[in-house]
This record gives C-alpha cells, structure tokens and sequence, in this order.
C-alpha cells in the first residue's frame, strides 16, 4: 500500500482512536449494506454468543442491575435518600439504629444512608447518560446523513467542524459552559452533548457514503422519492445496529464525565444523589469515614466496566472481521 | 514541507482564534458577566458602573477586537480575582503541570509497553487475561476516585507519601500514577492489539527464516511497526492531560498546576484568567497535534507531509 503523498489527510493521524474506530466502522457498514437480513440472523447468533461470552455475561448482567436499580431506586431503596439524622451521622456499614433500621453501607455526614443514596445515583447517571445519548445521537446522526447524502460542499463543512473538535479534548470548555449556564441534570446533558454528537456524525456519514452508491437507492430517487425519503426510509435503517457500539461507548464517556463535573462542584448539585457528589463530599471525611468515598467510587468503576464490556462485545458479533479474528479455529461462525 | 507548515500554521491560528471566540461569546452573551463578578449584595448602579468601566456595554465585536488587539501584543489583561496579569499568572503554573503530565505519560509508557508486548506474543495465556483485565480496570476507574483511595492507602494509613502540595517526589508520585492508570490501561490495550497484528505478517517470517534471534525480531520488526499507534495514542493522551483533563486530580492533591488554576479561575468568575487559560490550553493543543503529526511521519516512511 502506498500513499499518495497528499493523503495525510489530518483525520488520518490524528489519533490512533480515530484511525482504528474508521477502519472498524467502514467494515461494519459494508456488511451490513451488502446483506440486508443480517441483522435478523445477527440477533440469534448474538444472544447465543452471549451466553458463551462469560465476561459480555457479566458485564451485561452489570448493566441491568445498574439500569433496574436506577428504575426501581424509589421502591429498592432502604431509607429515604435525602433524610438525613445528624445523631447517626459517619456510622460504618453494616449499622444497627436504635429502631433497629439497618444501613448496611453505612450513613454519610449527614448521617443519611450510602445505600438508598447510591441507588439515586444510578438514576443520575443511567438519566444523564441517556439524555446525552438521544441529544448527540439525533444531532450527529441527522449530521452524518446529511454529510454522507449530499457530500460536497455540505460534507467538507460539516466534517471539518468534526475533525477540529475531535482534535480538541473538551473538558475545559464543557466547565466553561456549565459555569455559564448553571449546573444542573439536564445541562450537563447539554454540555457533554456538544461534545459528543461527532462519533455519531462520523459513523453515520460513513454508512452514508457506502449506501448511496447503491442501486436500491438509485431506483427510490427515479420513482420520485424525496431525499428526506431516502435518507430515512431507506438509509436510517442500516444505521440501528453499528450504531449500538458507539452508543454504549459514549454511555461509559458520559458516565465518567458526569461523575467527574459533579465531583468538581459543576455538574448534580446537592441535595440530589449523584456518584461523583457523593465522593466530592466524603472526601473531607477520608481519614475517618473511608466508606463515604469508597463505594460511589467502586459504583462508576463497576458501572463502567460492565458498559465498556459490552461495547466490546458488540463490537465483536457485529464487525464481522473481528468476528472471524476471535473465533477459535474450526468453529466458524460465516 | 515549508508549503505543510504554513498550512498547518494557518490552520493553527484558525482554531486558536475560533476557541478564543468561543470562550469569549460564552462567557459574556451567556449569563450577565457583571452580575457574576460581583458580590450578590452589589446595587444596580454599582453594576452598572462595573459594566461601563469593563466595557460589557460595548458590542460584543468591539469588545472581542479590544481583547485580540491587546491579546497580540501579550496583554490578556488583569486577572479580576489576583488583580495581576493574567497570562502570567497561567505561565507561572505551567512547569507544575507539565512536571506532573510528563511523569504520567512516562509511567504510562514504561508499565505498558512491555506488558502488552508479552500479553500478545502468548494471547490466551494467563499473563494476556491478567493483562486485558487491568488494562480495561485503568480505563475505568475513575481518575480522581483512584487518587483518593491512594491517598488513604499511602498518605493515610502507610504514611509514606504526601497527600498533597508540590516540591518533591513524595508530592509527585500519587497524582502521577491517579493520572496515569487510565492512558497506562489504553496505550496497553493498543500495544497489545497492534502487536498482534504485526507478528502475522509475513515479514515476520523472513526475519526468522534470515536466522534474527527471537528478540530481535520482536523489539526492531515488529515493535517498529506496530509503534505508529503506539506513539500516536500516547502523544493523545498526554494532548489530553494538558488540555484540561488534568484539572481533577490537580484539584484533589491540591496540586498547583494550570488545571487547578483554571477551576479556580472558574468558581471566582473570573474571565479574564478563563480566556488566558483556555488561549494556553488551544496552543498547547494546536502545538502538539502538529508534533503527532511529525512523528508520524517520522515512523511511517510511506507518508510524506505536503
């Protein structure tokens, strides 16, 4: 393989990330254009992957526990999240009050139960991580199909904004903003989504570019149909599946982001529960009371980890050369 | 070459002055700046006294071309909070920084690269589990959460280092490895999956088959191939650390780099300090996409710049 001498085109060797996500998002959207019933068949062939995958397993099983925890946090939870008891404040996990309640992760400073709190804090996160998923998502995608459907001019534009803010990390300006504009649940779902919509902007105009060459969509355009037509009759429903990666990759992004602004004081503000609040106010209590930094912390890590695991397993069953990477020789999966 | 760089350059300036405008928009269209510098208690008058004499009344144009001509001369103006210049205020937190990234990048570098090496010449074996295992852990565990629970493992409860403040290693070591795990966890997933890649080519064939010694194959064919990504992600993450993402773990070991300056640029409203910060922040960036872009070069002999 040779380059032409101009073909370092700045997207190329920006980073490692972008170059590897391109390549992998190229495959997956030749595979899916050329076999339409894929993803029927996908669906069967993933959930008896599944269930050989043991470490997808877990990390699947992580998400739903963390996703019904967040739903049911009203019912599931022991005491109340807000109500706090100064006379049982910093008692360690596993205490027994005078009434014989139980607050099996301790109490906080305000002696309000870390338990009932943690599970208000999934809501946050599972809430702010939606939120910023449906925001960017819409965004970029309506982006990345109209950069991949007209091309040209329109496509440059919109690229280049891509690339110069995929080359800027943007936490800086995201604090900047929310200063502000005043933290709260739903601009922080703002903020992280600016910087966000790009990976779905990228992927969609890549799916895009490969569609349109396509004679399906050649014969919808002769028998009259209107670009918006295409674009979303025919084009959108390529798109569901890769997207599902890139989906729960920026739920692990947003997860951590959030944790990280309400740490600093700039993202959920008391007295709702939120992980990384609840470590920026135990942090002055570390010496005394370690289970008030300790558990909320364990809760991102966990979390994290169970959604990245099964990014990595989308990943896997849907990019059809990494499939054939990790399968073991003989049992062919084609 | 030269045609490269005055594009680049150009380029460059571009973004600095598309961040500049858009910290500068944000900061005095969105929410009323005099309202936010000022104490609660301050009366409308006082306000608008304020106002007149910052020049917040002006168009917001006029207003940023009074910024920029002074900004191309050096001056950024007076940090509102310290009430001295600004731009020195964020130069004069810069070594601290740069000290704490540099040793984060390092520690990254050197825990990883060996370790992925060996995960990937035997993939499936023990060391490879492990190995993904605690390279997936490091990206996720939160940066600051790790901080702290160094800080009660090796401050608190062993005494062997400090918890915070700057000046020796004992300050440096645990903000250093809190911002560490997370590049050290991803430059490991990289090293491992592009070295695995590399060692079924079939040059790899050819250089046993010309009798090299095992280790020599290793570290000077396929290492020297699959380093494009490897270096390319590490120079990422350090453009990361610097452009911001420093600010957390600077901010628990109360560590006096350029992150912490800028949060606490932040929670005093203080703009002026904000945009040196951020004007910092875009050249350091704008400057080390153009290193990555060097190296790469350098590495693949197939790519030329033009």
């Amino acid at each position: 393989m040779v380059l032409e001498p101009k073909s370092v085109r700045r997207e190329d060797n920006q980073m490692a990330e972008t170059a590897e996500k391109r390549y992998i998002l190229d495959a997956q959207a030749a595979a899916y254009v050329e076999d339409p019933l894929w993803r029927w068949r996908g669906l069967m062939r993933m959930a008896r992957d599944l269930l050989r995958d043991k470490v997808a397993l877990t990390g699947s099983v992580i998400v739903l526990v963390v996703l019904m925890s967040a739903v049911f946090a009203s019912f599931i939870s022991p005491h109340d999240p807000a109500a706090g008891n100064i006379g049982q404040r910093l008692q360690p996990p596993g205490f027994v009050n005078e009434e014989g309640e139980r607050y099996i992760l301790g109490t906080d400073q305000q002696g309000r139960d870390i338990l009932s709190r943690l599970f208000h804090g999934a809501r946050v996160s599972m809430a702010v991580g939606i939120g910023v998923i449906a925001v960017a998502g819409t965004v970029g995608t309506i982006l990345g199909l109209v950069s991949g459907y007209y091309a040209g001019r329109v496509d440059d534009i919109i690229m280049r904004v891509v690339d110069t803010q995929t080359a800027f990390p943007g936490l800086l300006l995201a604090l900047v903003i929310i200063t502000m504009i005043g933290p709260s649940a739903r601009n922080i779902i703002i903020v992280l989504s600016i910087n966000g919509w790009m990976v779905f902007a990228r992927i969609t105009r890549g799916i895009m570019l490969t569609i349109r060459e396509k004679d399906y969509i050649d014969a919808a355009k002769l028998v009259g149909v209107s670009d918006s037509g295409i674009i979303f009759r025919h084009a959108f429903p390529n798109l569901v599946s890769p997207t599902l990666t890139i989906i729960t990759l920026e739920l692990a992004r947003v997860i951590l982001a959030e944790a990280s602004l309400s740490f600093l004081g700039l993202g959920i503000q008391p007295p709702q529960a939120s992980w990384g609040l609840m470590i920026a106010d135990g942090r002055n209590y570390i010496t005394i009371a370690w289970w008030l930094v300790t558990f909320p912390g364990i809760c991102i890590g966990v979390t994290v980890f169970g959604v990245m695991t099964v990014a990595n397993w989308l990943r896997t069953v849907t990019d059809p050369e990494q499939r054939v990477r990790a399968a073991p020789a003989g049992t062919g999966s084609g | 070459m030269i045609a490269y760089f005055i594009r680049r350059l150009l380029q460059s300036i571009l973004v600095i002055i598309g961040v500049s405008v858009i910290v500068f928009v944000i900061t005095r269209a969105i929410g009323d700046p005099a309202r936010m510098m000022l104490p609660l208690e301050a009366s409308a008058e006082e306000v608008e006294a304020f106002r007149d004499r910052m020049g917040f009344n002006d168009p917001l144009w006029v207003q940023f071309w009074d910024w920029a001509k002074n900004a191309v001369k050096g001056d950024f103006g007076d940090s509102l909070w310290q009430r001295t210049d600004a731009m020195h205020l964020v130069l004069e937190r810069m070594p601290a920084t740069l000290l704490l990234c540099s040793t984060a990048i390092v520690l990254a570098v050197v825990a990883s690269v060996p370790l992925g090496i060996l995960a990937a010449l035997k993939p499936r074996s023990w060391l490879d589990k492990a190995t993904t295992s605690f390279s997936l852990i490091g990206v996720c565990i939160p940066d600051f959460w790790l901080g702290l629970m160094l800080i009660l493992v090796f401050a608190v409860t062993l005494r062997v280092v400090f918890t915070s403040g700057y000046g020796t290693w004992r300050h440096l070591v645990l903000p250093a490895i809190a911002l560490a795990a997370r590049p050290w966890g991803r430059i490991t997933q990289i090293v491992r999956t592009s070295m695995m890649d590399e060692m079924h080519r079939t040059y790899m064939v050819t250089a046993r088959a010309k009798g090299l010694a095992e280790h020599n194959v290793i570290l000077s064919h396929a290492l020297k191939n699959a380093s494009i990504p490897i270096v390319t992600l590490a120079a990422w993450e350090l453009t990361r650390m610097l452009a911001g993402y420093t600010i957390v773990v600077e901010t628990v070991f109360a560590w006096p780099g350029f992150g912490q300056l800028a949060m606490q640029a932040i929670e005093r409203r203080d703009l002026t300090l904000i945009q040196a910060d951020v004007f910092v922040v875009a050249i350091i960036v704008v400057v080390m996409n153009i290193f990555i872009d060097l190296i790469y070069a350098m590495l693949d002999p197939r790519v030329r710049l033009a």
